[in-house]
């Protein structure tokens, strides 16, 4: 029963959210990541974003060059990177601001800096930036009653292929043996 | 032939009943036993805070000249209020193993010979959990292999611990943040907790444990990562000399997929709590009502 009741609600709620007099779409301001336990009032700390070595600032290269917006694979720069992240569809000005080279953008246009790009990939990846905000999605150190340290979502996968490396394991254990005899 | 009823009485299988020399040979061995535990060696637990620093003084000055480096062993208390409890994401383990050696480390485990705290078990997805299918041992190139998720297995910390009731002489307990600790000098090497105990989390020195010279955590806890003698059982504390003090366990540092997770249960805005109240949330083992505080999760 609970199973057929939920679309159901769900529905309504969504349909009650919808006729709901909404403000203009003015960008919802986002709360910085959830503290967590006991620490509270302080925010968790976040590395710098993980940029390759001398890319950034993108202005130092963009600034005087002429926007180009058509669709197509690069050949004199960046021809390193091999998008894996839902190609068909996307491509470098879809996250990337072609006006502010140093900047990157959400649909809404909004200018996001590479800082909190976890708001970028949050407008697909919802449940995952909601996870990650609880400190459930992605890895913490520091104090688990106190200041945490965050990583963004860029740290551990490479927006432009974001799949998760596969790595080598460490040695396996070593099979047990009787004391006193020979490996 | 007045006692001549009392002998059949005491051959009667039924009935239980003792002779007055039986009697009271018992008692003076109950007494002296009694005697012996009260005057002998006394539990760390149940010592004084006073007496109990000048143990581990004893203890830190033991090491420092075996090991020729100063080694602290603190007794940092339980946090009032704390319950510690831990998740593990299924989804998430790729089975690299990067836990179990920054345990090791962490821990001063025996290098040689090998003991640790932390099994990752590979289990098939066609399978599900299921431990006749699981392989320890398993050493492909690169994890995760396909078709395979991963299990990693320690102390799963239980509430209703069988390691801590089998225990013949106390030396194992559960803390009051939760943590099930050993007196590693009560400890007598019976391995009746190891019998006990059925997640394989226990671990015992069968011989002279090693550690490389300069390899040894010299900030150790009293029931925990102290170096441990010969002849003790040992397991997971979940870093008591790490989380006592407000830091994450070693392990949850360590793994590159953030598959860890740790908090407190008591606290609503946890991580753990969240995890509890938001995902699909198993514990091993259920049926045997060992009341884990070690949680294994989904997150997708």
């Amino acid at each position: 029963m609970k199973r057929l009741a939920l679309p159901g609600v769900l529905l309504v709620a969504l349909a009650a959210l919808a006729l709901e007099d909404a403000p203009p779409s003015k960008p919802i301001p986002t709360p910085p990541p959830r503290a967590g336990a006991g620490g509270g009032e302080e925010h968790p700390e976040v590395p710098p974003p993980p940029f390759s070595e001398g890319i950034f600032p993108c202005s130092g290269c963009h600034a005087d060059m002429k926007v180009n917006r058509t669709r197509r694979p690069l050949t004199e720069m960046h021809d390193d990177i091999t998008l894996r992240h839902d190609e068909e569809h996307r491509w470098c000005l879809d996250c990337h601001d072609a006006n502010d080279r140093d900047w990157l953008h959400l649909a809404s246009g909004e200018r996001v800096p590479f800082e909190e790009s976890y708001r970028l990939c949050g407008q697909c990846h919802g449940e995952k930036l909601r996870d990650w905000r609880a400190g459930v999605h992605g890895r913490r150190t520091g104090d688990w009653n106190g200041h945490k340290r965050y990583l963004l979502c860029a740290h551990c996968h490479n927006p432009h292929k974001p799949r998760f490396q596969a790595l080598e394991p460490k040695p396996a254990p070593l099979p047990p043996r009787r004391p006193g005899s020979e490996p | 032939m007045k006692h001549l009823p009392v002998m059949n009485q005491a051959a009667d299988p039924g009935e239980s009943a003792c002779s007055r020399r039986q009697f009271a040979s018992i008692a003076a061995a109950a007494a002296a036993g009694f005697l012996l535990t009260a005057c002998g060696p006394r539990r760390l637990r149940e010592m004084p805070k006073a007496r109990l620093r000048q143990a581990l003084d004893e203890m830190e000055r033991e090491y420092a000249a075996k090991r020729g480096m100063a080694v602290q062993v603190a007794d940092t208390p339980p946090m009032p209020d704390v319950l510690f409890g831990y998740a593990l994401d299924l989804s998430r383990c790729i089975g690299c193993r990067r836990c179990v050696y920054a345990c090791v480390e962490e821990n001063n485990l025996s290098r040689d010979p090998q003991l640790h705290w932390i099994r990752v078990l590979q289990m098939e997805k066609e399978k599900g959990v299921d431990f006749r299918h699981a392989d320890p041992y398993y050493a492909p190139a690169e994890v995760p292999e396909e078709g395979h998720f991963y299990v990693p297995v320690a102390c799963q910390q239980c509430r209703n611990a069988p390691c801590v009731k089998t225990c013949p002489t106390g030396a194992t307990w559960m803390e009051p943040d939760g943590i099930v600790v050993i007196d590693y000098d009560w400890c007598i090497g019976c391995r009746c907790c190891m019998a006990a105990c059925p997640y394989g989390a226990r671990h015992f020195n069968w011989a002279e444990p090693r550690i490389p010279a300069g390899e040894l955590n010299p900030a150790t806890h009293y029931l925990g990562n102290r170096p441990r003698p010969n002849g003790v059982v040992e397991k997971c504390t979940f870093c008591i000399q790490r989380v006592r003090k407000g830091r994450y366990p070693a392990c949850v540092e360590v793994c590159p997929v953030g598959a860890r997770k740790f908090g407190n249960l008591l606290d609503k805005d946890s991580e753990i709590r969240y995890i509890i109240e938001n995902k699909r949330v198993l514990v091993l083992k259920q049926e045997l009502n060992t009341l884990p505080k070690f949680f294994y999760f989904y997150a997708t």
